[in-house]
């Protein structure tokens, strides 16, 4: 064992670090009614809950991995002005507190919003109170996860190869998809796990933006709040299979949180 | 070798020292009548205006008791006081959720009665004119969700008059419901008659007749683990008293239904 050079009373505030995080997972679980939690997991609002919440979270992955990794590629390879202001603009949702992020979605997207009066006029789509609309609030807050995770991994990636395959021949078009991207797989790959874990625990700006309305806009987070007020044990069977999907996520993760483990 | 365990030592007893004033909160403060304490009044979010100003004229007249209001639908206040939130006093907007808690709480008094009335954007441009009408298909109506007593209420409401409404959402507390119709999301909702009252130039109310509506009683009761038992009872005492019936009538509450 090689002789550590941190200092030993570090490791009382460390020890209460661990203990203040994990208590609380130790008293959901300690409070999990194993017994009925099969008929919990499986009621119909739970089941409608978790179908709504994958499609929502899987339609934010959607329009953050279309929108976001052009954004990414942007930043990290076009020098623009302004360039740091964008990214510091696109950056925001992710320190926004999420309630502001609704009511400024409502602002825009609303039927009196900025854009939303225009949509409603032109196209008669109103975005809050639907499926889309959840969609929409889970993007606005999880697609930072995604651009800022590409952005890195465009510039740690070796940019050599971008330059042979254009040495080579090869178009724009075809070094992104032939060379750049495959480079980037594993940030791809681990921005749109951030980005997916992200969308799926959302609460504020969906219930502000999109309302609650079970299979329609009522995720699970929404449910796990409501639940609480009446069916405690409804929130905990919900509350434990968001945890044992954040803790799926985490271990996929792991090669590159952990990379010495 | 030796300095590192005394800086040890010395760092578990400063984190002791923390914990220990922290759980300070948990122990009893000695009798309330010592100094201007503290009271927390946990009620009903249609209460909000109302009660607002009881807690000014509280403060004013017990010599600077601070009053902090945590004010959310009744259905999430019971489940606070369930699970040991400080309340002194719980003020809900139905027997229900005052029942659900009724073995940590006192003798629940009613002190007001409230109607349900249809809000709508201010000049009521949908033309919503009766209960029936919120069956539109082209009408966004918004309700409180069923675990609230607004919600239930409504649904109470729409049921007796035969109407079947399908909502674009079911918000967590009656006053949620109001914002969406004065931000222009919504078409219409059914909130209490004080809803409308309290919720400013950009909504107004469509009453309900009187043989369709339900009456909701409301029930204030002082919260058993309270630290403040005397301050709780003088706040319970105000609002039955006829300062406060008084100010309840101005906000639009009706007295409580005579047993």
């Amino acid at each position: 064992m090689t002789r550590s050079r941190v200092p030993g009373l570090l490791a009382v505030p460390a020890a209460l670090a661990v203990g203040f995080l994990a208590v609380p997972l130790i008293g959901l679980l300690g409070r999990t009614p194993w017994g009925s939690i099969g008929a919990e997991l499986t009621s119909p609002r739970v089941l409608e809950a978790l179908r709504l919440s994958l499609v929502c979270s899987l339609g934010a992955v959607a329009v953050s991995v279309g929108l976001g990794v052009p954004l990414a590629l942007l930043l990290a390879r076009v020098d623009f002005p302004g360039r740091n202001l964008v990214r510091a603009l696109t950056t925001l949702p992710m320190v926004l507190p999420p309630v502001v992020g609704g009511v400024a979605l409502l602002l825009a997207f609303g039927r009196r919003g900025l854009a939303g009066q225009w949509l409603d006029r032109a196209f008669g789509i109103t975005l809050p109170f639907t499926t889309t609309g959840a969609i929409l609030a889970e993007a606005f807050v999880a697609m930072p996860f995604l651009v800022i995770t590409v952005e890195a991994g465009l510039r740690a990636m070796d940019r050599r190869f971008e330059d042979a395959a254009a040495t080579l021949g090869a178009g724009r078009w075809t070094t992104l998809r032939r060379v750049t991207l495959p480079l980037i797989a594993p940030s791809l790959g681990a921005g749109i796990a951030l980005c997916w874990a992200r969308a799926l625990g959302e609460f504020g700006a969906t219930i502000t933006f999109a309302g609650n309305l079970p299979g329609v806009t009522q995720t699970m987070p929404l449910a796990v709040y409501l639940a609480l007020e009446t069916n405690l044990e409804a929130a905990i069977a919900l509350s434990l299979i968001l945890l044992f999907i954040s803790l799926a996520v985490l271990i996929a993760l792991r090669d590159r949180w952990f990379p010495s483990a | 070798m030796l300095r590192s365990r005394i800086r040890l030592a010395a760092a578990v007893a400063a984190v002791a020292l923390v914990l220990a004033g922290c759980g300070g909160d948990d122990e009893p403060s000695g009798g309330s009548s010592a100094a201007p304490g503290e009271l927390k009044v946990f009620a009903a979010a249609s209460l909000t205006a109302a009660f607002t100003e009881l807690g000014q004229r509280f403060t004013a007249a017990n010599g600077g008791t601070k009053v902090t209001f945590n004010f959310a639908g009744s259905q999430a206040l019971a489940t606070q006081i369930q699970q040991a939130a400080p309340a002194d006093v719980f003020a809900s907007a139905d027997t229900a959720n005052m029942g659900k808690v009724k073995d940590l709480v006192g003798t629940p008094q009613p002190f007001a009665s409230n109607l349900l009335a249809i809000v709508v954007e201010k000049g009521n441009p949908k033309g919503v004119r009766t209960l029936g009408d919120l069956a539109w298909s082209d009408l966004k109506v918004v309700l409180a969700a069923e675990e609230v007593p607004a919600g239930k209420y409504a649904n109470q409401v729409l049921d007796q008059a035969g109407v079947r409404v399908q909502p674009v959402s079911q918000e967590d507390n009656v006053k949620a419901v109001v914002t969406k119709v004065s931000l222009g999301e919504a078409d219409a909702g059914l909130v209490y008659v004080t809803d409308v009252a309290a919720g400013g130039d950009k909504v107004e109310g469509v009453d309900i007749p009187e043989d369709q509506n339900v009456l909701a009683t409301y029930p204030i009761a002082t919260v058993k683990a309270s630290q403040a038992p005397d301050q709780a009872q003088a706040f319970m005492d105000l609002v039955l008293s006829d300062e406060g019936q008084q100010v309840l009538e101005r906000h639009g509450f009706l007295p409580p239904p005579t047993t």
